[in-house]
């Protein structure tokens, strides 16, 4: 064990001041020190992507950065997807085409395509299916995954 | 209007979207974290522990008055196992738990698990399902010379005569390779101990908490009434999380040694090394056929590495037992011959996954089917038409009773999907140009919502099935349903609120859905074996339609009507054919507080019942084209085809789901997907960049059409949809692979079909 650091970590518009030791995964920060369960662990090896959260708008394995490593960079994660009470287009189209079954993997899935529509809108139907595909999910089959991304990104470009 | 059959958005969802659900390691900030130390060899004698200075360990030694877990069949050809808690003086597998270590976070529990020295003279393991049973392998157990656990045998009289009147006979070495169920969410537990009462409530990533209440308080000799199970949002079960473990006993001792909080995030290598495995099988299989292709009988020696327990509550012979039962699948044939064995050996243990031995069996009877087809100069199609049930209702070779099904038209709406004539024709212009391009077809059906005859059948010393289902409603008018089974995904409070829904006349929404919580729901038997749709179903179904009659006695005293005049609908309570009505809210409220004007009924809305069916069978056809490359040996599935049959769809879009994560499922079990071991008995594959689930990119879009055959064995006509779609699609894919190479002869019986697999077969080939 090492002295714990005191940093600030900047999360969905809120600051955090906590003490961590170095080693702390950024996924484990956010859990464990802000609370943020809504960031899920899956593999805590960076194969399965459930723990992905947009650090400056940029979707990263939190599981694969140290809390440390952040300085004023902002951190988003599912909690700030939704505007208040108004779903995100991505919450609002897993959630009426079925993208998810037990919800483990959907806030990596949606994190993951909230910072890629963001940086680019005009994705193709083809570069989505390669962009999802870094993430895993056991329940769905991807079928309504797939087709909820494609709807909310058709609706973000609106 | 009714509910049933409608795509409802799922109720479960907002909160899952928002990141709001409760999964358990989500409850467990602040709880001490628990560590496992493991047994870093397959099979060896402990001679010391030795703990570091500070901190708090503790082993086996330390557990006096702890009983193991010993899963019992009540049948003679069953030899009990016990499994400890904390391995004692041998281990039997790598992973298995030898020492718990607690401390104030993950992260410092695994810098002391660490500090934990284990001396283990290692022993030869034994690894492989059939070296277990040769002649001087070592035994796993001592009381299981041999090293099998369980054998069931059935064998009917004419099938001597069905192989000796054959035109042809087929023979199969079926193999299996080991696979996992791994959920996304691993299994983990959070207890915590109440000073006040004394109780500990264990949360925990589970399918059956009811189950898992009275397992850990039979083994660690406490009333169950001082034991809360609670199943919160649980991340993905697929049967791994049916099983009693060590760990939740653990737990709950230490809970109430130590008297805090504490948690057991199990991580990802755990999991796939020491949570459960599956159908590592292999089977021996011969077919008798007739020159027309008629089956006349089917004689098969199997074999399933139970590895280094017996599971608990299900045991052992969960896929032994189900592999002798249920080999026979969709085909109409006469005489069969099983001998089925559960042999122990030094890997992880056996438990149920989705699907529990079908997968494989369905891949050993839907290869026989395509070879004798080729050995007969038949159409695969045409070889199923001649032998598929096609009356019913229909009884096996073994007893079992199919209701009614499509089996052979819903393979007929498959083949016509395909449009199968002109890939016949495409596939001959391809193979022209070099390219391998392959049909097939698998076609089965799936034993669902069954009940305690069924596992009485089994001689289980537990005999699950039933369901009980409390409905009450509260004076507002809102609805609580409280059920046994736990769902973790299939979205079944969403299906039940809709069946419920049209029994009381009120919209889902108003309908809560209680599930999980050991003091909130009554004993049940959790959700697994496609079992919650039609048995909770069925028992919610019943118990609403109590409530509902009171609702109507209660309507027609304030409304001066017949009883029989009155329907329950959109908030209503409505005279027939006239214009009174009033609002069931109403009626609600005038339950509870003025019931002594309905002095027949009894006061409140408040009612149970019990269903315990027989069970049904959902059918379904798999039909694929792949194509495989001959230089790599990757196969590309162009096109995956369902057509299931599970009766009545109380919400498609979810029956939908459920089909194509099983679809995904069996894709993975064909192609990537395989637990390996080393020869001394590591698990190599404890990672998910080893074990090879697939992404979105392997898997295709899979177009699903339904038939609707309803039976009288499921009182709401839905059949269980769950498991279906990782029976039927290994074998669809393989026979696909099988028949894209058949200009290079080549026939595989052994499941994954990796690249290397296939591979290997090619240049065996080309070699030749």
């Amino acid at each position: 064990m090492t002295d714990k650091v005191s940093i600030t970590l900047r999360v969905n518009g809120a600051s955090y001041s906590i003490s961590v030791e170095p080693r702390r995964s950024l996924a484990d920060a956010l859990r464990e020190d802000c609370g943020l369960t809504g960031t899920h662990l899956g593999c805590e090896h960076g194969a399965c992507g459930t723990c992905t959260v947009l650090v400056d708008g940029i979707p990263v394995r939190s599981c694969l950065m140290f809390a440390v490593q952040l300085n004023d960079e902002e951190v988003r994660t599912v909690e700030g997807l939704a505007n208040g009470e108004v779903l995100h287009p991505l919450q609002k189209q897993f959630w009426e085409n079925h993208g998810l079954q037990c919800g483990f993997c959907t806030p990596g899935f949606l994190m993951l395509a909230a910072g890629a529509l963001e940086a680019d809108p005009d994705l193709t139907d083809e570069d989505l299916r390669e962009l999802l595909s870094s993430n895993l999910c056991r329940c769905t089959g991807y079928q309504n995954i797939i087709k909820a991304v494609t709807l909310a990104a058709a609706e973000m470009r609106k | 209007m009714s509910w049933i059959g409608r795509s409802l958005p799922r109720l479960e969802d907002p909160a899952l979207v928002k990141g709001a659900g409760a999964y358990v390691a989500d409850l467990a900030r602040g709880a001490a974290a628990v560590r496992f130390v493991r047994s870093p060899v397959a099979s060896g004698k402990i001679l010391n522990i030795e703990k570091p200075e500070e901190g708090i360990v503790f082993t086996a030694a330390d557990l006096d008055g702890v009983k193991g877990i010993k899963p019992i069949l009540n049948r003679p050809d069953y030899v009990p196992v016990e499994q400890p808690i904390l391995a004692r003086d041998r281990v039997v597998f790598a992973g298995q738990a030898v020492a718990v270590v607690v401390a104030d976070d993950h992260a410092t529990a695994e810098d002391l698990a660490e500090q934990v020295f284990l001396d283990i003279e290692p022993y030869d393991a034994v690894l492989d399902v059939d070296f277990a049973l040769t002649a001087g392998a070592p035994s796993v157990h001592e009381q299981a010379t041999g090293n099998v656990l369980v054998e069931g045998k059935v064998r009917t009289s004419g099938l001597d005569a069905a192989f000796e009147q054959a035109a042809a006979t087929i023979r199969m070495e079926i193999r299996s390779r080991r696979q996992a169920a791994m959920p996304l969410e691993t299994r983990g537990g959070l207890a915590q101990y109440d000073r006040a009462s004394g109780r500990v409530t264990l949360f925990a990533s589970v399918q059956m908490p009811h189950m898992l209440r009275t397992g850990i308080a039979d083994v660690l000799g406490m009333p169950e009434a001082d034991l809360r199970v609670v199943a919160p949002d649980v991340g993905g079960g697929f049967g791994q999380k049916m099983s009693l473990f060590p760990e939740y006993v653990m737990l709950v001792w230490l809970a109430i040694r130590l008297r805090r909080n504490l948690a057991w995030i199990e991580d990802r290598r755990e999991n796939l090394m020491a949570s459960t495995h599956s159908r590592d099988q292999a089977f021996t299989v011969a077919g008798a056929f007739s020159a027309d292709g008629m089956l006349l009988g089917l004689d098969a020696d199997m074999r399933s590495n139970v590895g280094a327990f017996s599971c608990y509550p299900v045991t052992c012979g969960v896929e032994p037992l189900m592999a002798l039962a249920e080999l026979p699948g969709p085909y109409a044939f006469k005489e069969y011959g099983a001998r089925s064995r559960g042999v122990t050996t030094n890997t992880c243990m056996m438990a149920p996954y989705r699907g529990v031995s079908r997968p494989t069996l369905t891949f050993a009877m839907e290869r026989l089917m395509d070879v004798a087809a080729r050995r007969l100069g038949l159409d695969p199609v045409e070889i199923r038409r001649r032998n598929l049930v096609n009356t019913f209702p229909h009884r096996t070779p073994t007893g079992l009773i199919y209701d009614e099904g499509s089996y052979r038209a819903s393979m007929e709406l498959a083949v016509a999907a395909i449009d199968l004539p002109s890939f016949r024709q495409r596939q001959e212009h391809e193979w022209e140009k070099g390219r391998y391009f392959g049909f097939g077809l698998s076609v089965f059906n799936e034993r669902t919502g069954y009940g305690t005859p069924a596992y009485a059948a089994r001689a289980m010393d537990i005999v699950p099935g039933y369901e009980i289902v409390d409905c009450a409603m509260d004076p507002s008018g809102s609805v609580q349903v409280r059920i046994g089974s736990s769902p973790h995904g299939q979205g079944l409070k969403t299906s039940l609120a809709q069946l419920v829904a049209d029994e009381l006349g009120v919209a889902p929404q108003v309908i809560k859905i209680i599930a999980g919580d050991t003091d909130a729901t009554p004993y049940g038997w959790g959700t697994f074996a496609s079992r919650s749709m039609v048995i909770a179903g069925g028992a919610s179904k019943l118990a609403a339609g109590k409530v509902a009659s009171k609702l109507k006695v209660i309507a027609a005293t304030l409304l001066e009507a017949e009883v029989d005049r009155i329907d329950l609908i959109d908030g209503f309570a409505r005279v027939r054919e006239s214009n009174k009505n009033v609002p069931i809210p109403d009626l609600a409220r005038a339950a509870y507080h003025q019931s002594h004007k309905f002095p027949g009924i009894g006061a409140g809305l408040h009612e149970n019942a019990i269903y315990d069916p027989t069970g049904t069978f959902s059918n379904a056809c798999h039909a694929s084209i792949v194509e495989v490359d001959i230089e790599t040996g990757h196969v590309k599935i162009e096109r995956f085809v369902v057509v299931e049959d599970a009766g009545v769809l109380i919400n498609p879009m979810i029956v939908d789901g459920q089909i194509h994560g099983g679809v995904a499922q069996g894709i993975a079990n064909a192609l990537y997907e395989e637990i390996v071991y080393d020869e001394v008995g590591n698990c190599l594959t404890t990672s998910l960049a080893d074990f090879l689930p697939p992404t979105m990119l392997e898997i295709p879009t899979i177009e699903i059409l339904h038939s609707y055959t309803t039976s009288d064995a499921s009182i709401t006509k839905a059949k269980g949809v769950g498991e279906g779609g990782l029976i039927g699609a290994p074998a669809s894919v393989i026979n696909a692979i099988v028949d894209a190479l058949s200009p290079l002869g080549i026939e595989i019986f052994e499941m994954p079909a990796s690249p290397q697999r296939i591979l290997a077969h090619i240049r065996g080939k080309r070699k030749a």
